[in-house]
């Protein structure tokens, strides 16, 4: 990735590799994967069990512990905030260090799926709030806890000058998943990691939510990973979309070239095998055949070539593509396209 | 109860009046407070070889309505009418099956044995409805055991047969669940089910728990073996274009009440009562060119341990009037639908416009 | 619907990461495996569990075949070697200048003080007892049917006297009673604990499989029975044993004691699982299934059990070894001439013999060895003892 559109760039992942060592033998749930996020924007990365997009999230503010680590690759994060890049390799930080510490929370927050796993049961939201406030950005304990109530606020929780003194287990699940949010926010991060959000949610809180990422990320102008299965969230959020299988990236693309052009074998199966709303009964639904491979034992060359339509017999059974990069910018992981490329 | 889709056939089962209220007990000496009404007053028809789906979010009841007809709960009041010529109740003579049928809801477990035959379920968790200590094999025959239906070769057979219909190798019947993946745990669960030549089978979320790319293989799996059994289905979902996929019929259910029923068409084309609007317009659809102003609820689900007065959804609902507050509204017939909505004549909500499949 | 559950800490493991849709295993022997090879192979991973196991083992192997090992019966005294202290068994012989083979234990040469008439052992390296292995000696029978004479080691000529522990205040050799204590308080902790395991499952499953008011009322009287203080009950319970009976009907009235407030413990650990395995989809599609509800009991619902049943008897174990040893320590247990741990600790109570004669506390050793093994190995197994969860 050479320098010309650098200033843009907020993260990259280059060659990310975060193996497990278990006792039945090493896992490679991220087995190479590449991206790239530009500054105030919204990518997606989607994919099935198995894929390792969550593992990627998580090895992105270091956050994997035994058996698991993260064995390659870099994380390239750009923290300046006055347009002059100052960038650090994520990767290479020790697991505690300083540096580390001070991006998270700071530059990089998480929300994840269950908000009830995630907040602490004995601290009030108030003091998990203000934690972080206090600690990045240097308020006071009064200080922090006006900027506490405003963003709860912000998130859409009445009343919460006090709520901010409420534990966990007095707010309904809507509201938990809106303090989580409260809390990331908390220090303006420039990129918010955000793992199945809404998975666990009802389709009409989901909404909600969904929403209040919306107006979020326009008040604070910043970037947005979103970590899901769901497609149809995907669509809805995001400008650009990262498709990963069995640990790797298959496809990278814009989110309307993604979902109406897409490249990979995979990606174009997956749009076919999901029902639509507005098609009904007229639709044919075509299912992937067999299922994910086990971790343990991945296929040799490509890794989907077992449940490809398109396979090449002879070729993607042996050759494990490259990801290759198209005219048009997008990215692709497949034989059929690194001919074309070539 | 009048049927307002004028349909020849009679119905297979006729939900009348249910209701299923779980106590909440407190204090020390347990005093029965209040109950969570799970199921409160709900009433439908299932026909033969159609696929009526029950749709709703978080305690809306869906659930305890699958349950209630499975008889896994025993319904605290209302009708559970089956009617089935070749079930014959005990003590009574093939003459003696009535047009009404036979009311489920306050048989005795004995009596209810018949009928467990031809009413059968399937789960939400694959990993949760399998006893992990238990060969596919040994599950798979347990009911054929019970109704004393085969043994020894002849089981054997059956078991392989109906492994084959779902999908699965025979091979594989002394495998414990824990090798094979959610999808294939799910074909033994659908082949459980069937084990009995049932009538009727509740799907209870039976594709939620599933990857996205192999719901389609257990929808497909679900469609031709109702095909090839003449099976009915109670689809029970939160999920809505998997309902719009599969179903027949649509009953939109909100706190334990029915609010819209109609055919699929009609109900998502142009939908009636105002939750069902929020509900569709909520989804999220997979095409960024759909990208649209969606109506966005405020407020959360209404706590079925304690309702708002009058319409449950008026707290909620952008359309509510003074009258809503006060007034239960009940389930009846405007058009082709059953709303339970005060305005449901004069509302035009939004529905999902019909796309032609290119 | 939640396809991936991830722990916020950190994923520590690709199950957090990989459930649905993937095939875990791809040794095809997981794939037919019984719940009990599953466990079997999450326990082997256990090294210490493994290890007490093995020292269990060994241990019972002692109480099966304690008059084999004993070289002298237990209540066989001589007065000429009051408090000898232990002789330490020698297996080669450095005599002349040479190595040979040669076991033996090194005869005392008695002194007495003159001032406070004592007497004292002191070893003298110069003399030699033999000692061989596999010697004749007092007859016995082997698992009370086999006539023999036959034991493991003792000295060459059945008139030496050998103390491989030491000699108590009366000359009885504390090595063989110590083997033969091994025999009562091992196995007084089994059969009370099998009183324990039916009251548990019992009790523990009405309990928590029909809930209500009987489980209520059940859980009421075992916080009751908790509330007891176990010392004050126990010496009451025990002082109230009539004095005339027999030591067998003490011990079985003993082990009956102990069992009556153990099974709280089990039945608490049974009502757990069947309150937790009451809701499972599994239970449910049985019942479904029609089936009746002793058989979704018996052949649904117990099988996920004998797992953590057995843990918790492996715990419960060491708790009557040290309550039965604590009891014949304060002399309301088992009494003379049973002999148990706790009862040859009583010689040790006090500072004289304890002073003097510090080997009289070899028994305690038996109590801590075993009770660390048994909790070693519960633990072990309580860790592998549900190999579905993840």
């Amino acid at each position: 990735m050479n320098g010309s559109v650098v200033e843009n760039i907020l993260l990259e992942v280059r060659n990310l590799q975060t193996h497990f060592f278990l006792q039945e033998g090493t896992v490679h749930a991220v087995a190479g994967v590449d991206f790239v996020l530009h500054r105030g924007s919204t990518l997606g990365i989607v994919g099935e069990s198995g894929c390792g997009k969550s593992v990627t999230a998580f090895s992105i503010l270091k956050l994997v512990t035994k058996p698991g680590r993260i064995v390659g690759g870099s994380i390239l994060f750009d923290r300046s905030n006055n347009g002059k890049p100052d960038i650090i390799d994520l990767a290479a930080l020790a697991d505690n260090s300083p540096q580390l510490r001070d991006i998270r929370g700071k530059d990089i927050a998480m929300i994840f799926q269950e908000p009830m796993n995630s907040l602490s049961p004995v601290h009030t939201i108030g003091d998990q709030i203000t934690e972080g406030i206090m600690l990045h950005l240097g308020l006071s304990k009064a200080d922090a806890l006006k900027r506490a109530i405003a963003l709860l606020r912000e998130v859409g929780i009445p009343k919460p000058e006090e709520r901010v003194h409420a534990y966990t287990f007095q707010l309904s699940g809507g509201m938990r998943q809106r303090t989580m949010i409260a809390t990331a926010l908390a220090c303006s991060p420039k990129l918010l990691i955000a793992d199945e959000p809404t998975t666990a949610l009802d389709v009409t809180m989901q909404a909600q939510i969904l929403d209040l990422l919306r107006q979020m990320r326009a008040q604070f102008g910043m970037a947005l990973m979103l970590i899901t299965h769901d497609l149809g969230v995907v669509a809805e959020m995001c400008d650009e979309v990262v498709v990963m299988y069995l640990g790797e990236v298959v496809e990278q693309a814009p989110v309307d070239q993604l979902f109406h052009d897409p490249k990979h074998p995979y990606t174009q199966a997956l749009l076919k095998s999901v029902p639509r709303l507005g098609y009904g009964r007229g639709q044919r639904l075509n299912p992937i055949r067999g299922s994910i491979p086990d971790p343990f034992s991945r296929p040799t060359g490509c890794p989907f070539h077992d449940r490809c339509e398109k396979r090449i017999p002879g070729r993607c059974d042996v050759v494990h593509p490259k990801l290759t990069r198209l005219p048009d910018g997008r990215t692709v992981r497949c034989l059929l396209y690194e001919d074309e490329a070539s | 109860m009048t049927q307002t889709i004028a349909n020849p056939k009679a119905p297979l089962l006729e939900v009348i009046h249910l209701k299923k209220y779980f106590p909440i007990n407190k204090g020390v000496l347990s005093r029965h407070v209040g109950d969570v009404r799970a199921v409160d007053d709900v009433s439908f028809e299932v026909y033969p070889r159609e696929t009526l789906a029950l749709v709703g979010e978080s305690g809306c009841g869906k659930t305890t309505i699958g349950r209630c007809v499975a008889r896994a709960y025993k319904p605290t009041a209302g009708q559970l009418r089956y009617r089935d010529a070749a079930v014959q109740p005990r003590g009574t003579r093939a003459s003696d099956a009535t047009a009404d049928g036979t009311d489920l809801a306050t048989l005795s477990e004995r009596d209810l044995i018949p009928y467990r035959r031809n009413i059968r379920m399937i789960f939400q968790d694959p990993f949760a409805s399998l006893n992990p200590r238990m060969t596919v094999f040994n599950i798979i025959a347990n009911p054929l055991k019970i109704h004393k239906l085969a043994k020894g070769k002849e089981l054997e057979d059956r078991v392989a047969e109906l492994m084959r219909q779902v999908g699965l190798r025979p091979e594989y019947m002394r495998r414990y669940p824990h090798a094979f993946s959610g999808g294939q745990r799910q074909r033994i669960v659908i082949a459980r089910a069937l084990a009995l030549d049932p009538r009727l089978v509740i799907a209870d979320e039976a594709v939620s728990a599933l990857d996205v790319s192999v719901r389609a293989q257990i929808l497909n799996l679900m469609q031709d073996l109702q095909d090839q059994f003449d099976l009915t289905y109670l689809f029970i979902s939160h999920d809505l274009s998997v309902v719009e996929y599969v179903a027949d019929r649509v009953a939109v259910m909100y706190v334990g009440k029915l609010v819209e029923l109609a055919s699929t068409d009609n109900l998502f084309r142009k939908p009636k009562h105002p939750y069902t609007e929020a509900l569709m317009s909520a989804i999220p659809k997979p095409d960024p060119r759909l990208r649209s102003k969606r109506i966005i609820l405020g407020g959360e689900v209404a706590d079925p341990a304690n309702p708002p007065t009058g319409c449950y959804f008026h707290p909620r609902c952008r359309y509510a009037q003074e009258r809503c507050k006060v007034e239960t509204p009940p389930l009846r017939p405007v058009g082709d639908h059953l709303v339970a909505c005060h305005f449901a004549e004069t509302l035009d909500l939004a529905g999902i416009p019909a796309v032609s499949a290119s | 619907m939640a396809l991936e559950h991830n722990e916020p800490g950190g994923i520590s493991s690709p199950e957090a990461a990989a459930p649905a849709d993937v095939i875990m295993p791809r040794d095809t022997r997981i794939l037919v495996a019984s719940q009990w090879q599953l466990i079997w192979w999450r326990f082997r991973r256990h090294k210490l569990a493994l290890f007490s196991a093995f020292i269990l083992i060994v241990i019972y192997l002692i109480v099966l075949v304690a008059e084999f090992i004993a070289p002298y019966d237990p209540g066989d005294y001589s007065a000429r070697y009051t408090y000898a202290p232990p002789q330490t068994l020698n297996l080669f012989d450095t005599r002349d200048g040479q190595l040979s083979f040669n076991s033996y234990v090194n005869d005392y040469t008695v002194e007495i003080d003159p001032q406070a008439l004592r007497r004292t052992f002191v070893i003298d390296p110069e003399t030699r007892i033999p000692v061989r292995f596999f010697v004749r000696g007092w007859s016995y029978k082997l698992f009370g049917l086999i006539e023999t004479d036959i034991h493991l080691l003792g000295p060459e000529n059945p008139r030496d006297r050998i103390f491989l522990l030491g000699a108590d205040s009366i000359g009885r050799d504390v090595f063989s009673r110590m083997i033969y204590g091994t025999r009562v308080s091992m196995t007084i902790g089994l059969v009370g604990v099998l009183i324990s395991l039916v009251l548990g499952i019992f009790l523990g499953g009405i309990s928590g499989y029909f809930g209500a008011w009987i489980d209520n009322l059940i859980q009421r009287s075992i916080d009751f029975l908790r509330s007891l203080p176990t010392i004050p009950l126990w010496l009451g319970l025990a002082a109230a044993l009539p004095l005339s009976w027999g030591p067998l009907q003490i011990y079985f009235a003993i082990t009956i004691i102990l069992s009556l407030i153990g099974w709280t413990a089990l039945a608490r650990v049974v009502r757990g699982r069947f309150l937790s395995l009451r809701t499972e989809d599994f239970v449910m599609a049985a019942r479904l299934d029609g089936a009746s509800q002793m058989r979704v009991i018996f052949e649904h619902m117990l099988p996920a059990f004998y797992s953590h049943i057995i843990a918790s008897i492996t715990l419960a174990i060491p708790g009557m070894i040290l309550a039965e040893t604590a009891l014949s320590f304060l002399g309301l247990g088992l009494r003379p001439p049973v002999v148990s741990w706790g009862v040859l600790l009583q010689d040790a109570q006090n500072i004289r013999s304890v002073a003097t004669a510090p080997w009289l506390l070899t028994p305690a050793i038996g109590v801590i060895v075993s009770v660390l093994a048994l909790n070693f190995l519960g633990d072990g197994l309580r860790d592998a003892a549900d190999p579905y969860s993840h």
